[in-house]
Protein backbone atom coordinates (compact mmCIF):
# COMPACT_ATOMS: atom_id res chain seq x y z
CA UNK A 1 0.00 0.00 0.00
CA UNK A 2 1.69 3.21 -0.77
CA UNK A 3 1.79 6.46 1.46
CA UNK A 4 -1.25 8.20 0.21
CA UNK A 5 -3.79 5.48 0.10
CA UNK A 6 -2.42 4.44 3.81
CA UNK A 7 -3.49 7.95 5.14
CA UNK A 8 -6.07 8.11 3.74
CA UNK A 9 -7.34 4.95 5.50
CA UNK A 10 -5.86 6.05 8.93
CA UNK A 11 -7.93 9.40 7.74
CA UNK A 12 -11.04 8.01 7.32
CA UNK A 13 -10.55 5.23 10.46
CA UNK A 14 -10.23 8.10 12.72
CA UNK A 15 -13.02 10.38 11.10
CA UNK A 16 -15.51 7.39 11.82
CA UNK A 17 -14.15 6.85 15.23
CA UNK A 18 -14.96 10.66 16.20
CA UNK A 19 -18.56 10.13 14.00
CA UNK A 20 -19.24 7.34 16.82
CA UNK A 21 -19.59 10.25 19.85
CA UNK A 22 -21.54 12.83 17.61
CA UNK A 23 -22.93 14.91 20.42
CA UNK A 24 -19.51 15.45 21.69
CA UNK A 25 -17.96 16.33 18.11
CA UNK A 26 -20.35 18.41 17.51
CA UNK A 27 -20.69 20.52 21.07
CA UNK A 28 -17.07 20.85 20.76
CA UNK A 29 -16.84 21.67 17.21
CA UNK A 30 -19.71 24.46 18.24
CA UNK A 31 -17.04 25.54 21.54
CA UNK A 32 -14.25 25.77 18.66
CA UNK A 33 -16.33 27.80 16.13
CA UNK A 34 -17.27 30.17 19.06
CA UNK A 35 -14.13 30.99 20.99
CA UNK A 36 -12.26 31.53 17.41
CA UNK A 37 -15.27 33.54 16.32
CA UNK A 38 -13.90 36.10 19.10
CA UNK A 39 -10.97 37.04 17.35
CA UNK A 40 -13.66 38.46 14.33
CA UNK A 41 -15.50 40.61 16.86
CA UNK A 42 -12.65 41.99 17.56
CA UNK A 43 -11.45 42.90 14.35
CA UNK A 44 -15.12 44.28 13.34
CA UNK A 45 -14.78 46.36 16.58
CA UNK A 46 -11.33 47.82 15.26
CA UNK A 47 -12.42 48.63 12.26
CA UNK A 48 -16.16 50.22 13.48
CA UNK A 49 -14.39 52.61 15.67
CA UNK A 50 -10.84 53.55 13.69
CA UNK A 51 -12.58 52.95 9.90
CA UNK A 52 -9.41 51.36 8.13
CA UNK A 53 -5.73 50.41 8.27
CA UNK A 54 -3.26 52.10 6.25
CA UNK A 55 -5.29 52.10 3.29
CA UNK A 56 -7.34 48.79 3.94
CA UNK A 57 -10.43 48.60 4.37
CA UNK A 58 -12.59 45.71 6.74
CA UNK A 59 -13.88 43.45 3.79
CA UNK A 60 -10.23 43.49 2.46
CA UNK A 61 -8.63 42.46 6.14
CA UNK A 62 -11.44 39.96 6.11
CA UNK A 63 -10.46 38.02 3.31
CA UNK A 64 -6.75 38.23 5.60
CA UNK A 65 -8.39 36.72 8.40
CA UNK A 66 -11.01 34.17 6.54
CA UNK A 67 -7.39 33.16 4.71
CA UNK A 68 -5.35 32.75 7.72
CA UNK A 69 -7.93 31.08 9.83
CA UNK A 70 -8.46 28.65 7.15
CA UNK A 71 -5.11 27.69 6.50
CA UNK A 72 -4.64 27.16 10.53
CA UNK A 73 -7.13 25.19 11.16
CA UNK A 74 -6.44 22.82 7.77
CA UNK A 75 -3.16 22.38 9.83
CA UNK A 76 -4.58 21.76 13.22
CA UNK A 77 -6.53 19.40 11.79
CA UNK A 78 -4.07 17.02 10.27
CA UNK A 79 -1.27 17.53 12.73
CA UNK A 80 -3.03 16.19 15.90
CA UNK A 81 -0.35 13.20 16.61
CA UNK A 82 2.50 16.03 16.58
CA UNK A 83 0.62 17.66 18.39
CA UNK A 84 0.31 15.05 21.40
CA UNK A 85 3.50 14.08 20.36
CA UNK A 86 5.38 14.92 23.76
CA UNK A 87 2.40 13.97 26.11
CA UNK A 88 1.25 10.86 24.56
CA UNK A 89 4.10 9.61 22.43
CA UNK A 90 7.20 10.58 23.91
CA UNK A 91 6.19 10.34 27.85
CA UNK A 92 4.62 7.10 27.47
CA UNK A 93 7.06 5.18 25.52
CA UNK A 94 4.73 4.74 22.24
CA UNK A 95 6.92 6.06 19.96
CA UNK A 96 9.11 2.89 20.32
CA UNK A 97 6.05 1.43 18.37
CA UNK A 98 6.02 4.00 16.02
CA UNK A 99 9.85 3.40 14.82
CA UNK A 100 9.16 -0.58 15.01
CA UNK A 101 6.26 -0.52 12.34
CA UNK A 102 8.00 -0.35 8.61
CA UNK A 103 6.66 3.16 7.59
CA UNK A 104 7.70 6.37 8.16
CA UNK A 105 7.48 8.09 11.70
CA UNK A 106 6.08 11.54 9.34
CA UNK A 107 3.03 9.49 7.85
CA UNK A 108 2.23 7.65 10.99
CA UNK A 109 1.76 10.80 13.26
CA UNK A 110 -0.12 12.46 10.56
CA UNK A 111 -2.13 9.80 10.33
CA UNK A 112 -2.75 9.63 14.05
CA UNK A 113 -5.59 11.50 13.49
CA UNK A 114 -7.89 13.75 11.44
CA UNK A 115 -9.46 16.18 14.05
CA UNK A 116 -12.80 17.06 13.58
CA UNK A 117 -13.63 19.27 16.07
CA UNK A 118 -11.41 21.61 15.10
CA UNK A 119 -13.24 22.29 11.65
CA UNK A 120 -15.19 25.03 13.60
CA UNK A 121 -12.25 27.52 13.08
CA UNK A 122 -12.45 26.01 9.61
CA UNK A 123 -15.85 26.89 8.93
CA UNK A 124 -16.14 30.29 10.52
CA UNK A 125 -12.87 31.26 8.13
CA UNK A 126 -14.41 29.66 5.17
CA UNK A 127 -17.64 32.05 5.49
CA UNK A 128 -15.14 34.96 5.88
CA UNK A 129 -13.42 34.32 3.24
CA UNK A 130 -16.21 33.50 0.65
CA UNK A 131 -18.22 36.84 1.67
CA UNK A 132 -14.95 38.62 1.25
CA UNK A 133 -14.29 37.25 -2.03
CA UNK A 134 -18.34 38.48 -2.41
CA UNK A 135 -17.88 41.80 -1.72
CA UNK A 136 -14.62 42.55 -4.19
CA UNK A 137 -15.48 44.54 -6.74
CA UNK A 138 -14.39 42.56 -9.29
CA UNK A 139 -14.44 38.70 -9.82
CA UNK A 140 -11.63 36.34 -10.09
CA UNK A 141 -9.62 35.20 -12.57
CA UNK A 142 -8.44 31.82 -13.41
CA UNK A 143 -4.69 33.49 -12.28
CA UNK A 144 -6.23 34.32 -9.19
CA UNK A 145 -7.91 31.52 -8.23
CA UNK A 146 -4.80 29.27 -8.79
CA UNK A 147 -2.82 31.65 -6.88
CA UNK A 148 -5.18 31.20 -3.93
CA UNK A 149 -4.96 27.65 -3.65
CA UNK A 150 -1.53 27.89 -4.24
CA UNK A 151 -0.53 30.51 -1.56
CA UNK A 152 -3.38 28.58 1.08
CA UNK A 153 -1.18 25.14 0.21
CA UNK A 154 1.85 27.08 1.15
CA UNK A 155 0.06 28.40 4.61
CA UNK A 156 -1.09 25.00 5.30
CA UNK A 157 2.51 24.02 4.75
CA UNK A 158 3.46 26.96 7.15
CA UNK A 159 1.20 26.02 9.83
CA UNK A 160 2.40 22.31 9.55
CA UNK A 161 5.50 23.55 9.73
CA UNK A 162 5.58 25.09 12.72
CA UNK A 163 3.56 22.49 14.57
CA UNK A 164 6.08 19.64 13.37
CA UNK A 165 8.81 22.08 15.06
CA UNK A 166 6.65 22.24 18.65
CA UNK A 167 6.99 18.58 18.17
CA UNK A 168 10.51 18.19 16.97
CA UNK A 169 11.73 20.44 19.78
CA UNK A 170 10.26 17.76 22.80
CA UNK A 171 12.57 15.66 21.76
CA UNK A 172 14.64 17.39 23.55
CA UNK A 173 12.65 18.90 26.09
CA UNK A 174 10.27 16.07 26.77
CA UNK A 175 7.53 18.57 27.57
CA UNK A 176 5.82 20.20 24.37
CA UNK A 177 6.65 23.84 24.74
CA UNK A 178 3.80 26.06 25.05
CA UNK A 179 6.32 29.19 23.81
CA UNK A 180 6.01 28.00 20.86
CA UNK A 181 2.06 28.90 20.74
CA UNK A 182 2.78 32.07 20.52
CA UNK A 183 4.11 31.32 16.96
CA UNK A 184 0.95 29.66 15.61
CA UNK A 185 -1.79 31.57 17.44
CA UNK A 186 0.19 34.38 17.57
CA UNK A 187 1.28 34.05 14.31
CA UNK A 188 -2.59 33.86 12.93
CA UNK A 189 -3.12 36.90 14.54
CA UNK A 190 -0.25 38.90 13.25
CA UNK A 191 -1.20 37.94 9.30
CA UNK A 192 -4.50 39.15 10.09
CA UNK A 193 -3.42 42.70 9.82
CA UNK A 194 -1.17 43.91 6.37
CA UNK A 195 2.28 42.93 7.23
CA UNK A 196 2.98 47.06 6.80
CA UNK A 197 1.73 48.02 10.35
CA UNK A 198 4.16 46.43 11.94
CA UNK A 199 8.00 47.79 12.46
CA UNK A 200 10.85 46.67 10.46
CA UNK A 201 12.75 43.72 12.50
CA UNK A 202 9.03 42.05 13.23
CA UNK A 203 8.25 42.42 8.87
CA UNK A 204 11.53 40.72 8.53
CA UNK A 205 10.90 37.65 11.26
CA UNK A 206 7.68 37.40 8.94
CA UNK A 207 9.14 37.15 5.84
CA UNK A 208 12.19 35.56 6.69
CA UNK A 209 11.94 33.31 9.74
CA UNK A 210 8.61 32.60 9.89
CA UNK A 211 7.53 33.42 6.63
CA UNK A 212 3.70 34.17 7.34
CA UNK A 213 4.10 37.26 5.22
CA UNK A 214 5.09 35.11 2.16
CA UNK A 215 2.33 32.86 2.03
CA UNK A 216 -0.56 35.52 3.08
CA UNK A 217 -0.12 39.38 2.78
CA UNK A 218 2.22 39.23 -0.49
CA UNK A 219 -0.34 36.78 -2.69
CA UNK A 220 -3.61 38.46 -1.02
CA UNK A 221 -2.12 42.09 -1.95
CA UNK A 222 -1.91 40.57 -5.87
CA UNK A 223 -5.58 39.17 -5.51
CA UNK A 224 -7.35 42.35 -4.02
CA UNK A 225 -4.85 44.42 -6.81
CA UNK A 226 -3.60 46.46 -3.84
CA UNK A 227 -0.29 47.99 -4.34
CA UNK A 228 2.08 47.04 -1.54
CA UNK A 229 2.41 49.54 0.49
CA UNK A 230 6.28 49.01 1.38
CA UNK A 231 6.91 49.22 -2.31
CA UNK A 232 7.44 45.65 -3.19
CA UNK A 233 8.13 44.35 -6.43
CA UNK A 234 4.44 43.33 -8.23
CA UNK A 235 5.64 39.57 -9.07
CA UNK A 236 6.73 38.61 -5.33
CA UNK A 237 3.22 37.01 -4.48
CA UNK A 238 3.10 34.92 -6.72
CA UNK A 239 6.76 32.92 -5.51
CA UNK A 240 6.78 33.83 -2.26
CA UNK A 241 4.65 30.95 -1.68
CA UNK A 242 7.28 28.17 -2.22
CA UNK A 243 8.76 29.81 1.13
CA UNK A 244 6.03 28.32 3.14
CA UNK A 245 7.07 24.56 1.31
CA UNK A 246 10.54 25.61 1.87
CA UNK A 247 9.62 25.65 5.74
CA UNK A 248 7.62 22.89 5.59
CA UNK A 249 10.78 20.31 4.41
CA UNK A 250 13.04 22.36 6.75
CA UNK A 251 10.68 21.33 9.51
CA UNK A 252 10.86 17.85 8.37
CA UNK A 253 14.89 17.43 7.85
CA UNK A 254 14.77 18.68 11.85
CA UNK A 255 12.52 16.41 12.66
CA UNK A 256 14.49 13.64 11.43
CA UNK A 257 17.54 15.17 13.54
CA UNK A 258 15.32 14.82 16.17
CA UNK A 259 14.53 11.10 15.58
CA UNK A 260 17.94 10.10 15.36
CA UNK A 261 18.85 11.62 18.22
CA UNK A 262 15.88 10.04 20.49
CA UNK A 263 16.68 7.95 23.27
CA UNK A 264 13.54 5.75 24.82
CA UNK A 265 12.33 7.21 28.18
CA UNK A 266 12.12 3.26 29.09
CA UNK A 267 9.28 1.41 31.06
CA UNK B 1 -10.39 32.64 63.60
CA UNK B 2 -11.89 32.32 60.32
CA UNK B 3 -9.11 34.07 59.29
CA UNK B 4 -6.59 31.71 60.33
CA UNK B 5 -8.61 28.76 58.89
CA UNK B 6 -9.13 30.51 55.27
CA UNK B 7 -5.93 32.35 55.66
CA UNK B 8 -3.70 29.60 55.76
CA UNK B 9 -4.58 27.69 52.53
CA UNK B 10 -4.34 30.47 50.66
CA UNK B 11 -0.55 31.51 52.09
CA UNK B 12 0.40 28.11 51.79
CA UNK B 13 -0.73 27.82 48.14
CA UNK B 14 0.51 31.59 47.07
CA UNK B 15 4.06 30.67 47.95
CA UNK B 16 3.87 27.34 46.23
CA UNK B 17 2.68 29.28 42.97
CA UNK B 18 5.31 31.60 43.38
CA UNK B 19 8.07 28.90 43.24
CA UNK B 20 7.13 28.32 39.54
CA UNK B 21 9.56 30.82 38.15
CA UNK B 22 10.07 29.25 34.67
CA UNK B 23 6.48 28.59 34.21
CA UNK B 24 5.97 32.64 34.44
CA UNK B 25 8.64 33.63 32.66
CA UNK B 26 7.18 31.69 29.40
CA UNK B 27 3.87 33.45 30.12
CA UNK B 28 5.44 36.40 30.56
CA UNK B 29 7.49 36.34 27.21
CA UNK B 30 4.41 34.84 25.36
CA UNK B 31 2.27 37.95 26.36
CA UNK B 32 5.05 40.19 25.31
CA UNK B 33 4.83 39.10 22.18
CA UNK B 34 1.08 39.49 21.94
CA UNK B 35 1.14 42.89 23.95
CA UNK B 36 3.71 43.68 21.10
CA UNK B 37 1.39 43.08 18.39
CA UNK B 38 -1.70 44.57 19.97
CA UNK B 39 0.51 47.90 20.20
CA UNK B 40 1.78 48.26 16.65
CA UNK B 41 -1.80 47.08 15.56
CA UNK B 42 -3.63 49.80 17.54
CA UNK B 43 -0.65 52.67 16.41
CA UNK B 44 -1.23 51.67 12.96
CA UNK B 45 -4.92 51.89 13.14
CA UNK B 46 -4.67 55.47 15.15
CA UNK B 47 -2.36 56.66 12.72
CA UNK B 48 -5.23 55.91 9.84
CA UNK B 49 -7.43 57.23 11.87
CA UNK B 50 -5.35 60.28 12.36
CA UNK B 51 -4.81 60.57 8.52
CA UNK B 52 -8.35 60.54 7.62
CA UNK B 53 -11.65 61.19 10.72
CA UNK B 54 -8.94 62.88 13.55
CA UNK B 55 -8.09 61.10 16.44
CA UNK B 56 -9.83 63.65 18.64
CA UNK B 57 -13.17 61.95 19.24
CA UNK B 58 -11.91 58.76 19.93
CA UNK B 59 -12.67 57.51 23.97
CA UNK B 60 -8.42 56.22 24.46
CA UNK B 61 -5.53 58.19 23.36
CA UNK B 62 -3.06 55.76 21.57
CA UNK B 63 -1.08 56.26 24.59
CA UNK B 64 -3.74 55.15 27.22
CA UNK B 65 -4.64 51.98 24.46
CA UNK B 66 -1.16 50.81 25.07
CA UNK B 67 -1.38 51.37 28.65
CA UNK B 68 -4.68 49.29 28.95
CA UNK B 69 -3.11 46.72 26.32
CA UNK B 70 0.13 46.17 28.40
CA UNK B 71 -1.69 46.43 31.77
CA UNK B 72 -4.08 43.62 30.35
CA UNK B 73 -1.37 41.57 29.37
CA UNK B 74 0.60 41.63 32.68
CA UNK B 75 -2.67 40.57 34.63
CA UNK B 76 -3.94 37.64 31.72
CA UNK B 77 -3.70 34.76 34.65
CA UNK B 78 -5.88 36.70 37.21
CA UNK B 79 -8.75 36.72 34.63
CA UNK B 80 -10.88 33.37 34.94
CA UNK B 81 -10.47 30.89 32.19
CA UNK B 82 -11.79 27.97 33.86
CA UNK B 83 -12.19 25.95 36.95
CA UNK B 84 -9.03 25.70 39.26
CA UNK B 85 -6.80 22.88 38.61
CA UNK B 86 -6.67 21.34 41.76
CA UNK B 87 -10.29 21.30 42.59
CA UNK B 88 -11.75 19.74 39.15
CA UNK B 89 -8.84 17.04 39.55
CA UNK B 90 -10.01 16.32 43.49
CA UNK B 91 -13.72 16.32 41.99
CA UNK B 92 -12.50 13.59 39.03
CA UNK B 93 -10.32 11.57 41.22
CA UNK B 94 -12.64 11.84 44.12
CA UNK B 95 -10.82 13.45 46.63
CA UNK B 96 -13.71 15.78 47.16
CA UNK B 97 -14.51 14.06 49.97
CA UNK B 98 -11.97 15.14 52.03
CA UNK B 99 -12.77 18.43 51.39
CA UNK B 100 -16.17 17.57 52.46
CA UNK B 101 -14.72 15.98 55.19
CA UNK B 102 -12.74 19.03 56.81
CA UNK B 103 -15.00 21.06 59.54
CA UNK B 104 -15.09 24.10 57.46
CA UNK B 105 -17.23 25.95 54.77
CA UNK B 106 -16.08 23.88 51.52
CA UNK B 107 -17.13 27.12 49.46
CA UNK B 108 -14.60 29.47 51.64
CA UNK B 109 -12.50 26.74 51.32
CA UNK B 110 -12.31 26.47 47.53
CA UNK B 111 -12.56 30.48 47.51
CA UNK B 112 -9.05 31.11 49.72
CA UNK B 113 -7.26 28.29 46.72
CA UNK B 114 -8.85 29.90 44.11
CA UNK B 115 -8.10 33.05 45.11
CA UNK B 116 -4.34 32.01 45.71
CA UNK B 117 -4.21 30.05 42.21
CA UNK B 118 -5.32 33.32 40.74
CA UNK B 119 -3.09 35.87 42.21
CA UNK B 120 0.26 33.33 42.89
CA UNK B 121 0.20 32.92 38.79
CA UNK B 122 -0.76 36.50 38.01
CA UNK B 123 2.25 38.42 40.59
CA UNK B 124 4.97 37.33 38.84
CA UNK B 125 4.11 37.80 35.61
CA UNK B 126 2.64 41.18 36.29
CA UNK B 127 6.21 42.57 38.31
CA UNK B 128 7.84 41.01 34.69
CA UNK B 129 5.64 43.03 32.74
CA UNK B 130 5.83 46.46 34.55
CA UNK B 131 9.15 46.30 34.20
CA UNK B 132 9.43 45.24 30.95
CA UNK B 133 6.71 47.80 29.21
CA UNK B 134 6.78 50.65 32.17
CA UNK B 135 10.90 50.65 32.55
CA UNK B 136 12.60 48.67 29.70
CA UNK B 137 10.89 50.12 26.98
CA UNK B 138 11.38 53.50 28.13
CA UNK B 139 15.11 52.77 28.55
CA UNK B 140 15.65 51.30 25.05
CA UNK B 141 14.70 54.62 23.48
CA UNK B 142 10.64 53.24 22.61
CA UNK B 143 8.76 55.69 25.14
CA UNK B 144 6.06 56.12 23.12
CA UNK B 145 5.28 52.18 23.13
CA UNK B 146 5.80 52.17 26.85
CA UNK B 147 3.33 51.23 29.76
CA UNK B 148 2.64 54.56 31.54
CA UNK B 149 2.22 55.65 35.37
CA UNK B 150 -1.13 56.25 36.78
CA UNK B 151 -3.06 59.78 36.59
CA UNK B 152 -2.25 60.51 40.02
CA UNK B 153 -1.07 58.66 43.30
CA UNK B 154 -5.01 58.98 44.45
CA UNK B 155 -5.83 56.94 40.89
CA UNK B 156 -3.26 54.39 41.35
CA UNK B 157 -4.26 53.40 45.14
CA UNK B 158 -7.98 53.65 43.80
CA UNK B 159 -7.13 51.13 40.98
CA UNK B 160 -5.23 48.54 43.18
CA UNK B 161 -8.51 48.10 45.65
CA UNK B 162 -10.80 48.10 41.97
CA UNK B 163 -7.95 45.28 41.00
CA UNK B 164 -8.74 43.59 44.46
CA UNK B 165 -12.60 43.54 43.67
CA UNK B 166 -11.46 42.16 39.88
CA UNK B 167 -9.47 39.67 42.04
CA UNK B 168 -12.44 38.58 44.10
CA UNK B 169 -15.00 38.45 41.20
CA UNK B 170 -12.85 36.57 39.15
CA UNK B 171 -12.33 33.95 41.84
CA UNK B 172 -16.44 33.95 42.31
CA UNK B 173 -16.12 33.31 39.03
CA UNK B 174 -13.96 30.39 38.98
CA UNK B 175 -15.56 28.59 42.33
CA UNK B 176 -18.99 28.48 40.10
CA UNK B 177 -16.82 26.87 37.34
CA UNK B 178 -15.89 24.34 40.09
CA UNK B 179 -18.94 23.89 41.42
CA UNK B 180 -20.22 23.23 37.47
CA UNK B 181 -17.37 20.33 37.70
CA UNK B 182 -19.31 18.40 40.47
CA UNK B 183 -22.25 18.27 37.80
CA UNK B 184 -20.84 17.49 34.08
CA UNK B 185 -17.21 15.92 35.71
CA UNK B 186 -15.28 18.33 33.47
CA UNK B 187 -14.95 21.56 33.19
CA UNK B 188 -13.76 21.84 29.33
CA UNK B 189 -17.28 22.93 28.10
CA UNK B 190 -17.77 25.45 30.88
CA UNK B 191 -14.24 26.65 30.13
CA UNK B 192 -14.79 27.16 26.56
CA UNK B 193 -17.75 29.04 26.79
CA UNK B 194 -16.32 31.29 29.72
CA UNK B 195 -13.21 31.94 28.03
CA UNK B 196 -15.06 33.02 24.74
CA UNK B 197 -17.20 35.69 26.78
CA UNK B 198 -14.34 36.41 29.05
CA UNK B 199 -11.64 36.93 26.48
CA UNK B 200 -13.84 39.75 24.65
CA UNK B 201 -15.83 40.92 27.12
CA UNK B 202 -13.10 41.98 30.05
CA UNK B 203 -11.08 44.11 27.35
CA UNK B 204 -8.34 41.73 27.02
CA UNK B 205 -9.14 41.28 22.78
CA UNK B 206 -9.26 45.07 22.54
CA UNK B 207 -9.81 48.23 25.37
CA UNK B 208 -13.22 47.91 26.28
CA UNK B 209 -13.90 51.55 25.51
CA UNK B 210 -13.02 51.28 22.04
CA UNK B 211 -16.42 49.18 21.19
CA UNK B 212 -18.89 50.98 19.48
CA UNK B 213 -20.02 53.99 21.94
CA UNK B 214 -23.80 51.65 21.58
CA UNK B 215 -22.40 48.87 23.23
CA UNK B 216 -20.87 50.62 26.36
CA UNK B 217 -24.10 51.05 28.87
CA UNK B 218 -23.54 47.04 28.19
CA UNK B 219 -20.26 46.97 28.73
CA UNK B 220 -19.46 49.20 31.71
CA UNK B 221 -22.75 47.43 33.51
CA UNK B 222 -21.44 43.71 32.61
CA UNK B 223 -19.92 41.58 34.88
CA UNK B 224 -16.56 40.67 32.97
CA UNK B 225 -15.71 44.60 32.74
CA UNK B 226 -15.26 44.23 36.58
CA UNK B 227 -12.39 42.11 36.09
CA UNK B 228 -9.55 44.22 34.12
CA UNK B 229 -11.65 47.14 32.26
CA UNK B 230 -13.11 49.01 35.89
CA UNK B 231 -9.48 48.95 37.53
CA UNK B 232 -7.71 50.14 33.97
CA UNK B 233 -10.14 52.97 33.74
CA UNK B 234 -9.48 54.42 36.94
CA UNK B 235 -5.86 53.71 36.70
CA UNK B 236 -5.94 56.06 33.55
CA UNK B 237 -8.12 58.63 34.86
CA UNK B 238 -11.29 57.91 32.91
CA UNK B 239 -13.40 57.44 35.96
CA UNK B 240 -13.02 59.60 39.04
CA UNK B 241 -14.24 60.99 42.08
CA UNK B 242 -18.19 59.84 42.02
CA UNK B 243 -17.74 57.75 39.59
CA UNK B 244 -14.89 55.30 40.99
CA UNK B 245 -17.24 54.64 43.87
CA UNK B 246 -20.36 54.09 41.24
CA UNK B 247 -17.88 51.10 39.31
CA UNK B 248 -16.12 49.93 42.65
CA UNK B 249 -20.01 49.58 44.12
CA UNK B 250 -21.47 47.70 41.02
CA UNK B 251 -18.04 45.19 41.45
CA UNK B 252 -19.46 44.74 44.79
CA UNK B 253 -22.67 44.04 43.65
CA UNK B 254 -21.34 41.29 41.12
CA UNK B 255 -18.90 39.62 43.75
CA UNK B 256 -21.79 39.17 45.61
CA UNK B 257 -24.25 37.89 43.24
CA UNK B 258 -22.25 35.54 41.71
CA UNK B 259 -20.80 34.17 45.44
CA UNK B 260 -24.87 33.61 46.28
CA UNK B 261 -24.77 31.81 42.86
CA UNK B 262 -21.33 29.67 43.56
CA UNK B 263 -23.26 28.98 47.38
CA UNK B 264 -26.38 27.79 45.77
CA UNK B 265 -25.06 25.97 43.45
CA UNK B 266 -22.52 24.04 45.68
CA UNK B 267 -25.28 23.72 48.28
CA UNK B 268 -27.43 21.61 45.29
CA UNK B 269 -24.59 19.64 43.72
CA UNK B 270 -23.29 18.10 47.29
CA UNK B 271 -26.71 17.07 48.22
CA UNK B 272 -27.00 14.81 45.13
CA UNK B 273 -23.03 13.98 45.29
CA UNK B 274 -21.86 10.27 45.19
CA UNK B 275 -18.72 9.53 44.80
CA UNK B 276 -17.73 6.13 43.42
CA UNK B 277 -14.92 3.75 44.01
CA UNK B 278 -12.80 3.56 47.64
Amino acid sequence: MNAASLYLRCAMASIHGQLQYPGTLLSIGIGNLMATATAFVGLWARFDRFGEIQGFVFSEIVLFYGFVQGAFAVASMTTRGFEVFGTEFLRRGDFDRVLLRPRSTVLQLFGHELRLSKAGRLVQGACAFGAAIALLPRSLTIVDTALLAFAFTGAVALFGGLLVIQATLSFWTIESLEALNALTYGGVEAAQYPLSVYQAALRRILFYAVPLAAVTYHPLLIVLRHPDPLGGPAWLGYVSPLLGWAFFVAAIGLWGVGVRRYTSTGS
Amino acid sequence: MALAVYGAPFQARLGRLLQYREAAFAGFITQCWWGGLKVMILAAFYGSALATQGTASLPLTLAQSITYVWLAQGLLAITPWGGDPDITAAVRDGSILHDRLRPVDTYAYWYARSAAWLLGRALPRLALMLLFAGVGLRAAGLGSWALRAPEGAAAFAAALVSLGLGLAVSTAITNVVNVFTIVTGTDRGASTVLGTFMILLSGNEIPLPLFPDWARTFLELQPFAALLDTPFRIYLGQLRGGAVLRAMALQVFWWSVLVLIGRRLLARAVARLEVNGG
